[in-house]
């Protein structure tokens, strides 16, 4: 475990008297609970009431933050569809699928960059200000990181379109040129403009020679002595040889044509061509890839990664990747100067450079606050099979730790759940046990949640989370004398235990209110009585009422039977089915038959052997009908 | 389907709802409301879809839609309606129903009425009024008809304080969704299948008529009634399916069509191509079900990159007594003859789309992956 670098920040609990008094703690999945404990600090106990409230702690403000909740749901959809194409290409058109991936995920940062950025220069509250501006040059950093990752990693480019790649790169991330430009072209007289020369200096470090020539030509317009030099400058510009996205050159031919291009610049340099102009003498300089020329540029390069482009671009164009981090290591050292020690960011881009992926996701998971970045690069390098399966404490390997850890923190907002199942849906190992713990812990306030968080679980047949979760919400119907709904709760769980509690439930109540409540969902159970035999049993009863009640006697008669016969009935029903035989026993015509005759009279005498104290006037009463 | 416009919004989208033009006026809507859900703080917001004239410097997202204002909501929105052009009507997880005025001049939402202590359960182990989710609303200028998870109707009039009418335990599930048939007529629909109709102008509190389907209890999550012929009515289950149902025949529907894989969350009737109808669903798709018989050609003005199938429909009833001319097309039960055109509407695969709704040529939805995606050309 490496040491920490800065001192661990702290954070004062607001009402609690941290002096005085002493806090107790406990660990959630991405939160803390404090609260103030009656013991004190020094030895005799106070009696002085203090802060009474618990306290709820976050690490991860990011989860909260708005624009940042645009960033996890877009790559949420990106990572969806990298797991949906894994299989079905192979090679070269896989290669472009996955630098497309990966140019999405960066449109889907800088998208949120420019956003937050908007909001931070429009926002009123400076502190409101200063912490988007934070958040700001952290996503811009991990766009760096990512882009840089695209070009050795992903794109794996070779040498020579290498170069282009960085030069791209270097480009899109140093933004001061265009307003430069701007800001220079719409003066008047161009090249009177103070910053004329940076901005022609500027061009030429990024390789932007074209619009550097542009420049040269207005001088040359502006001031004839130069004009001469002017021209030649600019014609050696024009002929410096690059490797252009369609060329068909081989890379020795290139070379060849650039060290004669060199020469030629040398030669020009060493006759003195531009000794009259020091600012075009340093142009040259600088094409030439002198490095004390270049470092004197040091404030328009601004950071070690552009001086390191420059210097491969007028040095070693054709700079093999194995090659960059030896020339990365100098240029770090060479800009810096041993004046200043690098930055995290520094670290991480080193790292890139050396081709040490881990390194890379190492220091990114230190330096960053959340585990976003992190989790879908590894993932998606983990596509580009590029990362060994690293045996880590716990079984899994660094992709799927990566991501568990993602996604329990999506766990903990209270939104963002259901963007968590989908990533623990793609870690083999530990996802589906994670989100069976999980996902019974989503809190569950309207039916309309539960039936989404049900889905879940039954798209990834996990029945016992839906037993669970179908028990907790029949039990709250219940409660809430919700019947109807607490049996079609207990039908979707096929709970049958808990179909029979709702079923006795309708008959206590029956009992002891003589109706039925409910009849709407009891004349309509369908096939659902099947679910348990008291289910049935309240279905039939309730069929024997109706019969009844349209004069049906024998229909009614004989169901009653089937009922007791049946031993669907349960025994303490037993004497209320034998009670409502009585009306048909009483009818005038006859209603049963010798057998079921036979079969009440067993039934009862079968009821009274076990209960010899309860029900005898009934039973008495029976027998009396009976003969 | 030309172009749908997707926008992220940070905020997981549970209702959306045009608004309506005023009757007569030739424009298209231009606004429309949406309501949050599952946050700690939830809004409901209204957008605007207009074109602003000027294009933005990367090209312009002309169809972008723009956030005019919103107001913060007590509880998940479970329902919103417009109640007239400035009056919009949302239903709370929390049991309470509010009303909010729209002030077009400054651009803000304001609350003119609410009605909180409705909804309640009562029951021997619940405290007293422990509160219980609105889970639908139903507008007929004057009247607001809701229904919730305590399984009671309640009518209100705007601007009166208290409930008009309630219907005490309605029904011993919870009811899902609820709309007007005639005016004094409506229908509501709840967790074991059952559709019932209720008629104010009767005293007691059954219902006049129930229908259910035979077989599995399924819930009823939504309904929507044909905007020309009152007695056909669309429902989506629990599994997913979509049954048309004959209000005055009988008390099975008249067809089960096998469409979603999960939840089917809206069903909505196109209020004047009412040949079309849209459905949305837990499984992250929005159908389009075009069932007007017109020549085949106009099968390829559908098939956009979407998928493109056609469906029989499965009838159970018979029809034989019912006149041909006065059918609409839903009711069509021959097989061999109609044939329904599916297309789905979104590009890929998202999470649960949660609310859908169409006026005129423009669709509106939103779904759980916090985006809501706006298209103008649904008929191109």
């Amino acid at each position: 475990m490496e040491e920490l670098d800065s001192e661990p920040t702290v954070t004062l609990i607001p009402g609690v008297n941290s002096q005085k008094k002493q806090m107790c703690f406990d660990w959630g999945p991405g939160e803390m609970l404090v609260c103030e404990t009656s013991f004190n600090k020094k030895e005799k106990s106070d009696m002085v009431p203090g802060c009474p409230f618990i306290h709820i702690i976050r690490k991860n403000e990011d989860v909260y933050s708005q624009i940042l909740r645009k960033l996890f749901n877009e790559s949420h959809g990106i990572f969806v569809g990298l797991q949906r194409l894994e299989e079905e290409l192979t090679g070269k058109s896989r290669k472009t699928q996955l630098v497309r991936v990966s140019k999405n995920y960066r449109s889907v940062i800088r998208a949120c960059l420019e956003e937050m950025h908007q909001l931070a220069i429009a926002g009123k509250d400076p502190a409101i200000g200063r912490q988007f501006s934070i958040q700001v040059s952290s996503l811009s950093a991990m766009e760096l990181i990512w882009n840089l990752c695209e070009i050795l990693f992903i794109e794996v480019a070779p040498a020579g379109p290498l170069l282009l790649h960085l030069l791209d790169w270097v480009q899109l991330h140093v933004c001061e040129v265009d307003s430069l430009s701007a800001d220079v072209l719409g003066s008047e007289n161009p090249s009177k403009h103070e910053r004329f020369w940076n901005l022609v200096t500027v061009l030429v470090l990024q390789g932007r020679l074209d619009e550097a020539r542009q420049m040269l030509s207005k001088e040359a317009d502006c001031s004839p002595t130069s004009a001469g030099m002017c021209r030649i400058l600019g014609d050696l510009m024009r002929t410096m040889p690059i490797l252009s996205p369609g060329n068909t050159q081989t890379l020795t031919e290139l070379e060849l044509k650039w060290q004669h291009w060199h020469e030629e610049c040398e030669r020009h340099l060493q006759d003195g061509t531009f000794a009259s102009s020091p600012h075009l003498e340093s142009l040259c300089k600088v094409m030439l890839g002198d490095e004390a020329a270049l470092l004197e540029q040091k404030g328009l390069l601004s950071t070690w990664y552009h001086f390191l482009v420059t210097r491969l671009l007028y040095s070693h164009p054709t700079v093999k990747p194995t090659d960059l981090h030896f020339y990365a290591q100098s240029s770090l050292d060479l800009f810096l100067g041993g004046e200043s020690s690098p930055e995290p960011l520094d670290n991480i881009l080193m790292a890139a450079f050396e081709f040490d992926i881990h390194q890379v996701i190492k220091e990114c998971s230190i330096a960053l606050s959340n585990w976003w970045f992190v989790a879908h690069l590894t993932d998606l390098l983990d596509h580009c099979k590029l990362l060994q399966s690293h045996n880590l404490y716990f079984g899994s390997n660094m992709r799927e730790f990566l991501l568990l850890e993602y996604a329990s923190g999506l766990f903990a907002h209270h939104s963002l759940w259901q963007l968590g199942v989908d990533y623990f849906d793609h870690c083999p190992e530990l996802g589906r046990v994670s989100l069976e713990l999980h996902i019974e812990r989503i809190p569950l306030s309207t039916e309309q949640k539960a039936l989404k968080v049900l889905r879940v679980c039954e798209q990834r047949q996990m029945t016992e989370q839906v037993r669970s979760i179908c028990k907790i919400l029949a039990m709250k119907a219940v409660r809430n004398n919700r019947l109807g709904s607490a049996l079609s709760w207990s039908i979707r769980a096929k709970d049958a235990a808990f179909a029979t509690l709702v079923s006795d439930r309708f008959l206590r109540d029956y009992c002891e209110r003589g109706c039925f409540s409910d009849l709407d969902l009891i004349d309509n159970l369908g096939p659902a009585m099947m679910l348990s035999d008291r289910l049935t049993f309240l279905g039939k009863y309730r069929e024997f009422h109706r019969l009844y009640g349209e004069k049906r006697f024998v229909d009614a008669a004989s169901l009653l039977l089937s009922l007791m016969t049946s031993q669907i009935a349960p025994r303490s029903f037993w004497m209320t089915l034998l009670t409502d035989a009585l009306p048909l026993l009483e009818q005038k015509q006859v209603i049963f038959s010798a057998e079921q005759t036979y079969e009440l009279m067993r039934c009862l005498e079968d009821l009274t052997s076990e209960r010899p104290v309860r029900g005898e006037p009934d039973a008495q009463q029976l027998q009396a009908f009976c003969f | 389907m030309e172009e749908i416009y997707a926008k992220f919004v940070s905020q997981k989208i549970s209702k959306t709802r045009w608004r309506p033009v005023p009757p007569g006026s030739l424009q298209t809507t231009e606004t429309f409301a949406t309501g949050s859900w599952d946050n700690e703080e939830n809004y409901v917001s209204l957008w605007s879809i207009g074109d602003f004239g000027n294009l933005d410097s990367d090209g312009g997202f002309e169809g972008d839609h723009q956030l005019l204002c919103d107001i913060r909501h007590h509880g998940d929105v479970m329902d919103l309606q417009f109640f007239d052009q400035e009056r919009i009507v949302a239903a709370s997880s929390t049991g309470c129903v509010t009303v909010f005025l729209h002030h077009p001049n400054n651009q803000t939402l304001s609350v003119t009425q609410q009605w909180t202590a409705a909804r309640h359960h009562t029951g021997p182990g619940s405290p007293s009024c422990s509160s219980a989710p609105c889970t639908g609303i139903a507008c007929s200028n004057p009247e607001i008809v809701t229904v919730g998870e305590d399984g009671r109707i309640n009518l209100f009039r705007a601007d009166h304080k208290e409930a008009i009418r309630t219907i005490d335990n309605a029904d011993s599930s919870t009811l899902h969704a609820v709309t007007f048939l005639r005016t004094p007529e409506i229908l509501t629909v709840n967790s074991i299948g059952q559709l019932k109709i209720w008629d104010f102008r009767q005293q007691g509190n059954e219902p006049s008529q129930i229908l259910s389907l035979t077989g599995d209890r399924v819930p009823l999550h939504c309904v929507d009634r044909h905007p020309n012929q009152q007695h056909v009515v669309a429902t989506g289950g629990q599994d997913g399916m979509l049954s048309i149902w004959d209000v005055r025949q009988g008390t099975m529907p008249v067809s089960l069509l096998k469409a979603h894989e999960a939840e089917m969350w809206e069903v909505h009737f196109h209020p004047s191509n009412p040949d079309h109808l849209f459905t949305c669903s837990e499984d992250g798709s929005l159908w389009h079900w075009d069932a007007s018989t017109d020549v085949p050609e106009k099968s390829s003005l559908f098939y956009q990159g979407g998928r493109n199938s056609t469906f029989l429909s499965h009838s159970i009833s018979n029809q034989a007594n019912v006149h041909q001319s006065l059918i609409s097309s839903w009711l069509i039960t021959d097989p061999t003859k109609d044939r329904i055109e599916i297309t789905s509407l979104l590009p890929n695969r998202t999470l649960s789309v949660n609310s859908l709704d169409v006026l005129g040529p423009c669709l509106v939805c939103g779904t759980d992956a916090e985006a809501i995606y706006v298209t103008r050309q649904l008929f191109s």
